[in-house]
């Protein structure tokens, strides 16, 4: 007999193309769930740009748009928790090697804001290694009351 | 379509309205080609108006900080008009913000170049 006390988990996971249109989709998926479970639109702005981040992570430096992988796309939401779970199969990277967007030697760069944005709208962020190859990022929202 | 660009000539200043979303794609491929070409068109004065961007991701920052340097590097000026909100936090957040010369009235803007 189901323990009514427990909170319900909704899951959704999708083995995503690389391309551009899953980044789409994935935003979507993540939205629509997001919704119901009751975030606040300046929430929902920012698991949704996060969302977008991380898909376009995978798609264009994991993947790289490599038709033949696919990138592995959840969503749980369970009580107050959010999760988001975005894992490529590249060849994965040197986490340590990141430049800081925020410094002053790189904030005219084009390009490499994406992990900080993820980092600065999600309450918990993990990114990494996968196995047998890639990399994956777990992204964590709380549902304030 | 994503993105929407009208570019008008207010004296020596173009004003490009941008509408829609700046992402990775069409969006920014198309601000940036719009950029580009008025530099190549010798347009030395452009105000971006960004008061109908409802969307914008780090793909579209880039562009927004390539076209100021690539303005600026041929001589001219960029500035940007009218941030909605998120633009706005999101220049804020990536500490972007004071190197754009940002404006909320385009007649102010315009008297800025």
């Amino acid at each position: 007999m189901r323990d009514s006390s427990q909170p319900a988990t909704e899951m959704i996971e999708r083995f995503l193309d690389s391309t551009l249109e899953s980044v789409d989709q994935a935003e979507e998926l993540a939205l629509d769930m997001a919704r119901r479970a009751g975030f606040d639109e300046d929430d929902l702005m920012k698991i949704g740009m996060a969302v977008r981040e991380s898909m376009v992570n995978a798609v264009v430096h994991g993947n790289r748009y490599n038709a033949s992988k696919k990138v592995r796309f959840s969503v749980t939401h369970h009580g107050e928790r959010f999760s988001v779970r975005v894992q490529d199969e590249g060849e994965g990277f040197n986490f340590e090697s990141l430049p800081d967007p925020l410094a002053p030697e790189n904030l005219m760069r084009t390009s490499g804001r994406g992990l900080f944005l993820i980092r600065s709208f999600m309450d918990e962020f993990q990114m990494r290694h996968a196995e047998p190859g890639g990399t994956e990022l777990v992204l964590v929202k709380y549902i304030s009351k | 379509m994503s993105i929407k660009l009208n570019t008008r000539q207010v004296g020596d200043v173009s004003v490009v309205d941008v509408a829609g979303r700046i992402t990775l794609g069409e969006g920014s491929s198309a601000l940036r080609d719009a950029l580009r070409d008025m530099v190549n068109n010798n347009h030395k004065k452009i105000l971006l108006n960004l008061g109908e961007v409802n969307y914008i991701d780090s793909s579209g920052i880039g562009e927004l900080v390539s076209g100021f340097t690539t303005v600026t590097n041929a001589g001219g000026q960029l500035k940007l008009l009218n941030l909605t909100k998120r633009v706005k936090d999101l220049l804020q957040i990536t500490k972007l913000y004071t190197v754009f010369d940002v404006h909320e009235d385009e007649a102010h803007a315009i008297r800025a170049f």
